[in-house]
């Protein structure tokens, strides 16, 4: 029976990871709605929300349970089964991107040494685009199924911001990944904890900001919120949805925003190491390391995160041709450039 | 049978239930979602192979990429019974012929690939696919027509552009 | 033309520069502004908690007040119906009997007195108008409600509570305006 040969207690393992990255990522995700509400009022001296509990903490809950318990509404002429797809599309895009992502060091559990990441795939990164170019079918799909030419609009826009922002992230990354020399992202981790090693952020400060922009795009955040533009597409492509299945698709943005979040702190600012301290030193405090590293991670995306939401306060929507123009004409020309320089500058080093 | 022969019988099910969905389906959206997930299966088969690499490129590009832009087009072209055109019955025919030398050609492909048979893919430990491989093999074995296909991209890119320009 | 004052600018119209065009600055500065925000006062009044002051003038809910001894002021004369540009006000005025000098201050009283609060502009003026302090506005306004029944306020709703008997909702129902 060589299907029951497996190693049983990889599997177990495997599970319960996936499950508590799962829910630890759709928790966050919740608390970043609030953290929304939060950080939009305090930028414009408001309190924000705080009846529900004290400090308003429990308020996501009761706004996840108002859209639960709304009525679900599937408008007669849409494409059922599409209609009910898109929405999951997006979700399960925005959660499977953290399989790649490296949460900590390994831990000494039960005997065996447990690396806290789903899967070390030898692609890492581009696992992420692949997973991030799934993500514009939950928007197309749902846009088209609701048989709404408002919906569909949105969804197209959706569909071209993406694959536009798409092309310049890869770029900027490119000039990274001629640095690390590796696509995993442990790999790219553990070169910038060693010694005598900054952050990758210290050689590749374009590059950054190129990806920053990007995955503001590709997270359908403000400025790059076209496709949920109000005043021009009534709702954007979520228009007929209601009850959970709008709350997915406003849900996975927030995902998606954690999960980009994540994947610059890894990429750019050394994800779990923590700055000034050498964790090869203090290799007797054992699992508490890599406690110390989550922490360090998680602290780094909150980070990002609100500076996410500081930027979505601030500015204004971008117009269709400055988006399309700043993506074409001013993204990609840098991220080349970029890409240009480090490869000569690696290259003039070698020699 | 190990969980690597279930897994390539139900990839290769998928990919073929899905390639006659293609055919089959009314609606062009559902064609163009079908093939995604003939995409799909085939990406499956490549990660047995272990060619991590050509699996997620396909993923990428053509499922991420071209197959966005079909779906765009298809889309925006409001596609029904009504706006059907009314095709030639020399076109059907001549259709049917070329379709049927096309697939006449694969079967004598297969039937004549005597080398492969008895051969069984590298499942789950052969290494060539993996990304520091396979570039190494592009970039040096097989650098003159890699190049020589990124100039028939570029040249693809300007004519678009030229095009656009008009 | 000439301008019509100094102030008046010129508005450059140059095509933006590359730096520009990718926004960055601008962002930037717009972000400091924010950022400044957040340690700024909040003029936020947390309302159920804390309430904001009305101002001494501001008029609310009529209330039919009484004399010390729990009297009720109000002789039904009508000045105050009179007065009123809403007309708002009805009253059915009543002779007071024997053994009710403990309840109506005068010989006459109001039997029925009511104000429809949604005619009422709150002027103020049937509290000029009272020549015996029988009303006046008080600091709280009228509370929503269901039906348009509800909004005509009866003796029940306007009169103040006695202040012999029920001596801390007279002092709650008063404010501090008389």
């Amino acid at each position: 029976m060589t299907l029951l040969a497996l190693d049983w207690f990889l599997l177990i393992e495997k599970l319960v990871l996936i499950a508590v990255i799962i829910f630890a990522s759709l928790g966050i995700a919740l608390y970043t709605t609030f953290a929304e509400r939060k950080v939009a009022a305090i930028l414009q001296d408001r309190p924000g929300p705080n009846r529900a509990g004290s400090f308003g903490l429990l308020q996501p809950l009761a706004d996840g349970l108002k859209l639960i318990t709304k009525e679900e509404i599937i408008p007669n002429s849409a494409n059922k089964a599409l209609f009910i797809l898109g929405p999951g599309l997006a979700m399960t895009a925005a959660l499977m991107t953290c399989a790649v992502v490296p949460w900590g060091n390994k831990v000494e559990m039960f005997g065996r040494s447990i690396a806290l990441q789903i899967a070390d795939i030898n692609i890492g990164i581009l696992y992420v685009f692949g997973v991030v170019s799934m993500g514009v079918y939950g928007v197309m799909i749902g846009g088209w199924a609701s048989n709404n030419k408002f919906s569909l609009m949105a969804a197209l826009r959706g569909a071209s911001q993406a694959i536009s922002y798409e092309l310049a992230m890869g770029l900027s990354l490119i000039a990274l990944l001629m640095l690390t020399g590796s696509l995993s992202l442990r790999k790219i981790v553990e070169q910038q904890m060693m010694d005598g090693h900054f952050w990758n952020i210290a050689y590749q400060p374009l590059g950054f900001l190129i990806f920053f922009i990007c995955a503001m795009a590709e997270c359908n955040r403000t400025p790059f919120d076209l496709p949920e533009a109000e005043n021009e597409l009534n709702f954007g492509y979520h228009q007929e949805y209601s009850s959970m299945k709008l709350g997915f698709y406003l849900f996975s943005e927030y995902i998606n925003m954690f999960i980009s979040s994540t994947i610059m702190a890894t990429m750019f600012f050394g994800g779990y190491d923590v700055p000034f301290f050498n964790e090869a030193a203090h290799a007797d405090l054992g699992n508490w390391l890599a406690v110390i590293g989550i922490v360090s991670l998680l602290f780094k995306v909150i980070i990002f995160i609100f500076v996410f939401m500081w930027i979505r306060w601030t500015i204004p929507r971008f117009r269709y041709d400055q988006l399309m123009n700043l993506g074409w004409k001013k993204m990609i020309p840098l991220a080349l450039a970029n890409m240009v320089i480090t490869g000569a500058v690696i290259l003039w080093l070698q020699k | 049978m190990g969980i690597v022969q279930i897994l390539f019988w139900f990839l290769t099910a998928l990919a073929l239930v899905s390639a006659l969905m293609v055919l089959l389906s009314k609606n062009p959206v559902f064609s163009v979602l079908w093939l995604i997930a003939v995409f799909f299966a085939i990406s499956g088969h490549y990660i047995l192979l272990n060619a991590q690499f050509l699996a997620i490129v396909n993923m990428i590009v053509y499922a991420g990429a071209i197959m966005v832009l079909f779906l765009f087009v298809i889309m925006l072209m409001n596609l029904n019974k009504e706006t059907e055109p009314q095709k030639n019955i020399w076109m059907k025919i001549a259709g049917a012929v070329s379709g049927g030398c096309l697939l006449m050609v694969l079967i004598s492909l297969v039937k004549q690939a005597n080398e492969m048979t008895g051969k069984t893919a590298l499942m789950k430990d052969g290494n060539i696919g993996l990304i520091g491989n396979l570039g190494k093999a592009l970039f040096s074995d097989f650098v003159v027509p890699f190049e020589i296909s990124s100039v028939l991209f570029l040249s693809a890119m300007v004519g678009a552009v030229v095009i656009g320009k008009k | 033309m000439q301008a019509l004052t100094t102030r008046a600018q010129q508005v450059e119209r140059k095509p933006l520069s590359f730096l520009e065009s990718i926004y960055l600055w601008n962002i930037f500065k717009g972000m400091a502004i924010t950022f400044k925000h957040m340690f700024k006062k909040q003029p936020t009044v947390h309302y159920p908690e804390v309430k904001r002051e009305f101002s001494p003038v501001f008029r609310g809910l009529h209330v039919l007040n009484r004399d010390a001894e729990g009297r009720e002021n109000c002789t039904a004369c009508g000045l105050c119906a009179v007065a009123c540009p809403a007309e708002a006000i009805t009253m059915e005025a009543a002779e007071r009997l024997e053994g009710e000098e403990n309840l109506y201050r005068e010989e006459k009283y109001a039997a029925k007195y009511e104000i429809n609060m949604l005619r009422c502009i709150f002027c103020g003026l049937c509290e000029e108008a009272c020549p015996k302090d029988a009303i006046y506005l008080s600091e709280t306004f009228a509370p929503s409600d269901y039906s348009r029944k509800g909004f005509i306020y009866g003796k029940e709703n306007l009169l103040i509570p006695n202040p012999v008997t029920h001596p801390t909702e007279y002092a709650a129902a008063k404010g501090n305006r008389i």
